[in-house]
């Protein structure tokens, strides 16, 4: 090794030179290929690699509509339009961003109910869990700014009754809509930043997104048993066994969103969004869309106007306190009988409140409304701290080998492919 | 502030704080001036995202009433939003003042929110999120209150603007108006 270099491995002789002066091949290679994983992942580890692919392809489609989209309100509607209707290829360059959004919502909800059940959370993964939040919550951001884009009527209200929520803040609320808004209503100056936004911040979600990777290549991944990996008999290199199990998730992700993009481009969206923006008619009925409506119910079940704001935005703080509120010892559902019964009670509470969201505010969705947001902060805040001082857990796996492999283990484990072989991975 | 070196490089401050250096002073200093300039720059970039010059100069505009006729309506832009100006029949004007205060979200006579007692000038824009209430035509639907009804998530507002049951916190808003003849107003 020459002084000042690094001492690369590698042996292709260009590909050494880079490596030896900038170690991207050897990072690559301890990171994504040596790198010790857990061997007993189940399909819902694919999910953060899904969600990467995701933000790749919402940037890619992003730049290209953005050559031909207009951010001004007499041009905007029109602009879209033109894409789908003139611009070659625009219509599936303009419907894979569309529905991309709808994709990521889906991936990132059960990266993120995964990481929930199997307490992925926990004791050493607080950060890397809180800067999961921190990514939704730009996402969120990002995905509202986009819909305002076409200059629609779910467009213009839409923009109207989210930036309007914050004149629910004393004294400074009106204020703090006027300067998001940069005039008296959302107009062409709304319009303007909200598509500088839109283009910055999925930029800033990447840099997230690495720190989120770092952190979780400092602490490994979790795995369906919640208990840490305790030596090389509990792992697999990352390449080729977790490589090829995304690639399998990969197929069936692409399946899924081609479906929607070439069958049902228009199925998860809302037809009003292709009338003009008009300033003096609101819409019969405003929804956001679909990934939003659990929050927008949780907001429409209380009856004033700053507490609906404070809840909405509470149900997804909550998530950045979860490590702590969660007292339980034990990790994964899996070992948590009583738990797992009023989680699952959780996830039933979040899929009402999207039905919920999208139906008028009138009764009896109200109060369905209120029971579910009642029973969502219930489980954060009463279930889970209670109910990890009180549940006696099942007994943990010894080790993830000795639950995987069986006796096999004990005897110092086989030959690695055979003993994969002899108890496929299950699908929790 | 910790700095594990500071204590051995510089002379313990006499008496009060042990441990307290010079160099504590200087670096405290230090972080409140760039904590100033910082403040001090970002401040135009915030500032920039306020309603410029020209959007505040469109506030103003005039409408002409004769067309309204006794019990009708029109919807009018001012700075982006809709104006409501309604001529009241006395049977309206009268159901509103007819209201005790003590039954109200947000008190206030009726006579406090129109300057001529027919006239009724607001902005058409819900207070609780800002949806566009209904009631401007004939055929909408005036709530349980026979005013305006936003349908947004269903507040119901009175014959004089007023909120009377529905998510809003309070009334419509009356802009700054002023009858500049008896036929024209102008609003902003
Ligand atoms: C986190 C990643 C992103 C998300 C979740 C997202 C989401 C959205 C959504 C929901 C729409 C509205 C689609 C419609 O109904 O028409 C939209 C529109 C748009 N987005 Fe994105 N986007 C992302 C990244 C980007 C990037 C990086 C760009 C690059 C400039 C971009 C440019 C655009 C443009 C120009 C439009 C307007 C055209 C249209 O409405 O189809 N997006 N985006
Ligand atoms: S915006 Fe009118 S009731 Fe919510």
């Amino acid at each position: 090794m020459a002084i000042g270099l690094h001492d690369s491995q590698v042996s292709n002789p260009v590909l050494r030179w880079i490596d030896q002066r900038l170690p991207v091949v050897t990072m690559m290679q301890k990171e994504y290929g040596t790198f010790p994983t857990p061997r007993n992942f189940n399909y819902f580890w694919n999910f953060g690699a899904l969600a990467l692919i995701n933000l790749v392809i919402m940037i890619a489609t992003g730049i290209f509509l953005a050559m031909n989209y207009q951010p001004h309100t007499a041009h905007a509607f029109d602009s879209v339009e033109r894409i789908m209707r003139d611009v070659n290829f625009g219509w599936l360059i303009r419907y894979v961003h569309m529905n991309g959004a709808s994709m990521f919502f889906i991936v990132v909800y059960i990266h993120i109910y995964r990481g929930m059940y199997y307490g992925s959370y926990k004791k050493p993964r607080e950060l890397l869990w809180m800067l999961g939040v921190v990514i939704f919550l730009l996402m969120m951001a990002t995905a509202f700014m986009g819909y305002v884009l076409p200059w629609g009527q779910m467009s213009f209200w839409g923009a109207t009754v989210i930036t309007n929520l914050f004149s629910a803040f004393p004294i400074v609320g009106p204020e703090i809509v006027t300067w998001l808004w940069g005039g008296f209503s959302v107009d062409n100056p709304t319009l303007n930043r909200f598509f500088a936004l839109h283009y910055l911040l999925p930029f800033v979600i990447f840099g997230v997104v690495f720190l989120h990777v770092a952190a979780l290549h400092i602490t490994g991944s979790n795995n369906p048993l919640g208990i840490e990996p305790k030596g090389p008999q509990d792992t697999l290199p990352f390449h080729p066994y977790y490589t090829i199990k995304d690639s399998v998730g990969i197929v069936a992700y692409f399946a899924l969103f081609a479906l929607l993009v070439f069958f049902m481009p228009n199925y998860l969206g809302h037809p009003d969004n292709y009338i003009p923006a008009n300033p003096l008619v609101t819409p019969a009925h405003i929804v956001p869309e679909w990934y939003f409506l659990p929050f927008y119910a949780i907001l429409r079940a209380v009856p004033d106007k700053l507490g609906g704001v404070l809840l909405m935005f509470g149900s997804i703080l909550v998530w950045f306190v979860l490590p702590w509120l969660d007292t339980s010892k034990v990790r994964s559902m899996r070992f948590r009988p009583v738990a797992r019964i009023f989680f699952f009670l959780f996830i039933v509470s979040f899929f009402v409140l999207m039905w919920a969201g999208g139906k008028p505010a009138e009764q009896p969705y109200v109060i369905i409304s209120q029971l579910a947001t009642a029973y969502y902060f219930l489980w954060f805040l009463v279930l889970l701290p209670v109910l990890g001082k009180l549940e006696k857990p099942l007994p943990l796996p010894e080790s993830i080998a000795a639950a995987v492999l069986g006796t096999k283990a004990v005897l110092g484990g086989g030959p690695i492919p055979q003993a994969v072989a002899a108890k496929p991975m299950e699908k929790a | 502030m910790a700095d594990t070196m500071a204590p051995q490089m510089a002379q313990a401050a006499p008496g009060a704080h042990p441990g307290a250096t010079k160099r504590d002073f200087l670096k405290l200093t230090t972080a409140a001036f760039a904590a100033v300039g910082v403040a001090g720059i970002a401040w135009p970039f915030v500032a920039s995202m306020s309603p410029s010059r020209d959007v505040l100069a469109l506030a103003s505009t005039e409408v002409d009433i004769r067309p309204i006729a006794t019990g009708q309506a029109i919807t009018v832009m001012w700075r982006g939003k809709p104006v409501f100006v309604r001529n009241r029949t006395a049977e309206e004007v009268q159901e509103a003042r007819a209201v005790p205060l003590s039954e109200l979200k947000d008190p206030a006579t009726d006579q406090s929110r129109v300057q001529r007692d027919s006239w009724l000038v607001m902005v058409g824009v819900c207070t609780h999120l800002g949806c566009v209430p209904l009631g401007q035509k004939p055929t909408d639907a005036k709530g349980d209150f026979n005013g305006w009804f936003c349908p947004c998530h269903g507040s119901h507002y009175d014959t004089s603007g007023r909120i009377r049951r529905g998510p809003a916190p309070s009334n419509l808003a009356i802009p700054d108006y002023a009858f500049t003849n008896d036929t024209t107003i102008r609003i902003g």
